[in-house]
């Protein structure tokens, strides 16, 4: 046995010869950009039950050789042509004007030099998912079959309380205005070149909702994934940096002192009949929005019911830990360095806090509109809370209301518009799909 | 402008306003919508409820009727009406449900106490 060249075999094959590779700089900075992530995760409490997922995820697959994710089969994939297993290659050919399939014999004849012996299958399935990828590509079947985001919807509907929403059927309103930054950063998007799937997903950070995020990009602009998700969980953290300047900016001091009257009793068969009518009514009106608004109403009926109590402690505790874990480390694992260091990304980072602002002016607005249509009774700040991220944003409302009167209490107030900003987030993302999905 | 053309690729200035304007008006006709239906759910519901409630006097004046000498018990926030139990039990059973449940008597409310045949 040649000690020198075994020594050799391993030192090449090991992880660090990969960052010496051409290219292998991009992998060290993806390492450092992770542990910034987790710092902001950990250290500074930025959303970590995702965040902290979403950094390891990116962490382990910008380790070289790890052989976690593999970025060639999901590229062939959603491209629906032969991969490479060998080379995890896709045999697809990015041009300018965008991508071609290549055939086997094509791609066999322009093999690189160095190349493994070639394992070519024609049509990957799932199961070829399970046969040939790693840990972390078994974990993204189900991001990308869209089951973890509706899973999560489960969840969110079974901890929501639409009491205050049914109490004031108005606060629908102000959940729709503050969709306005979805549709602007879209529009911003395009006019920066994305295609139209990627501007609806970059577009759909604007509804401050992650799994809708999450579940628009998988269906739209898979390669976005990564950037588009941490670009949402990380302003989601930021709710108040972005939105409070905006709402004293936008608002007179007299009406941030306004004292909202309080709504209206809700029976139980209110709350029990809501989501049965919410899931019938919007899924009828868009079909595309049944995942998530169907998951939605599904777990908040389990809460109502009061006779499934065991079903709706599942769905808010073991089965959102879980999903959220299984969520947050395979799309950290789509921030592979060669696509994520890119223009792309920087483009997306800014639209992103663009969405995030013009969701909360377009909420404010409108508020005010049904400031000055009441009569001066209802409070403007509650409609910043229109852009789901609850409760953060109807927080926010509380505490900018407190500032201007400390006898205000608008939180229940704002959860209107927050519950509302859900439904209205899950109906643009459905209009996306239904318009950019083909 | 369709789907088509929309899924197509990138779209001029026009495509991406009329597209991002149209979005914000489904969007807006949606939830307006929605907000009408779930008025006429609470007017549906206020006014099953304000039928319930004008027929429950009528059907309860026959049975105060026959049990005028419910008498209030004692120690709860509100007034109690007891079915063929005496006031100790009624006492007994409040304390234990206080106790059970961890609040202070006055702050729980009993309707009615009955023994179950």
């Amino acid at each position: 046995m040649d000690i020198l060249q075994t020594l050799s075999k391993l030192v090449n094959e090991s992880g660090f010869a990969g960052f010496f590779l051409s290219g292998g700089w991009k992998y060290l900075v993806m390492i450092v950009v992770a542990c910034v992530l987790l710092y902001l995760g950990i250290g500074k409490k930025f959303e970590p039950l995702l965040l902290v997922g979403i950094a390891f995820g990116a962490l382990l697959t910008n380790i070289p050789g790890a052989g976690l994710y593999h970025m060639g089969m999901w590229d062939a994939y959603v491209n629906e042509c032969a991969y490479d297993a060998a080379n995890d290659t896709a045999l697809i050919e990015v041009t300018e004007d965008g991508s071609r399939v290549l055939s086997v014999e094509e791609y066999l004849a322009n093999l690189p030099e160095g190349a493994k012996e070639p394992n070519i299958v024609e049509h990957l399935s799932f199961t070829d998912v399970a046969h040939f990828g790693g840990l972390l590509d078994i974990l993204y079947i189900g991001v990308k079959a869209g089951v973890y985001p509706c899973l999560i919807f489960i969840g969110i509907g079974a901890m929501t309380d639409f009491g205050p929403l049914i109490a004031r059927p108005s606060s629908l309103l102000l959940g729709a205005a503050a969709q306005l930054g979805v549709f602007f950063a879209m529009f911003g998007a395009m006019l920066l070149g994305f295609t139209g799937p990627e501007a609806g997903s970059i577009g759909i950070i604007g509804g401050a909702d992650g799994p809708t995020a999450i579940l628009t990009t998988s269906k739209l602009a898979p390669h976005l994934l990564g950037p588009i998700a941490i670009a949402a969980y990380s302003y989601m953290a930021l709710i108040p940096m972005i939105q409070k300047p905006l709402m004293r900016a936008l608002t007179t001091e007299k009406e941030r002192q306004v004292k909202m009257e309080q709504a209206r009793e809700v029976s139980k068969v209110e709350k029990i009949v809501f989501p049965i009518i919410v899931a019938v009514f919007v899924i009828l009106l868009i079909p595309s929005t049944a995942p998530l608004i169907g998951c939605l109403m599904f777990g908040n009926l389990l809460k109502e019911t009061g006779v499934t109590e065991r079903l709706s402690d599942t769905a808010q505790n073991a089965l959102m830990n879980i999903v959220t874990l299984f969520l947050g480390i395979s799309v950290g694992a789509t921030t592979v360095a060669t696509r994520f260091l890119t223009f792309q990304t920087l483009a997306i980072v800014v639209l992103g806090v663009i969405a995030f602002m013009f969701s909360t002016i377009g909420g404010l607005l409108v508020g005010k509109l049904m400031y000055k249509l009441s009569g001066g009774k209802i409070n403007p700040l509650i409609g910043s809370a229109g852009v789901s991220a609850v409760p953060m944003a109807a927080r926010v409302s509380q505490d900018v209301g407190r500032e201007a009167n400390p006898n205000n209490f608008l939180l229940m107030h704002a959860m209107g518009p927050n519950v509302a900003g859900v439904i209205g987030s899950a109906i643009a993302a459905g209009f996306l799909i239904a318009v950019f999905g083909g | 402008m369709n789907t088509l053309a929309l899924a197509a690729g990138k779209m001029g200035i026009g495509d991406a306003g009329i597209a991002a304007v149209l979005g914000y008006a489904v969007v807006f006709v949606g939830l307006v919508l929605l907000m009408c239906v779930v008025i006429l759910m609470g007017k549906a519901m206020a006014g099953s409820r304000a039928k319930q409630t004008q027929a429950a006097p009528a059907q309860a004046a026959p049975a105060a009727a026959a049990a005028p000498s419910a008498p209030p018990a004692p120690g709860s926030a509100g007034e109690v009406k007891l079915f063929d139990v005496p006031d100790k039990e009624a006492a007994m059973i409040m304390a234990i449900v206080a106790d059970k449940m961890g609040k202070p008597l006055n702050e729980l409310r009993f309707k009615s106490i009955k023994e179950v045949k």
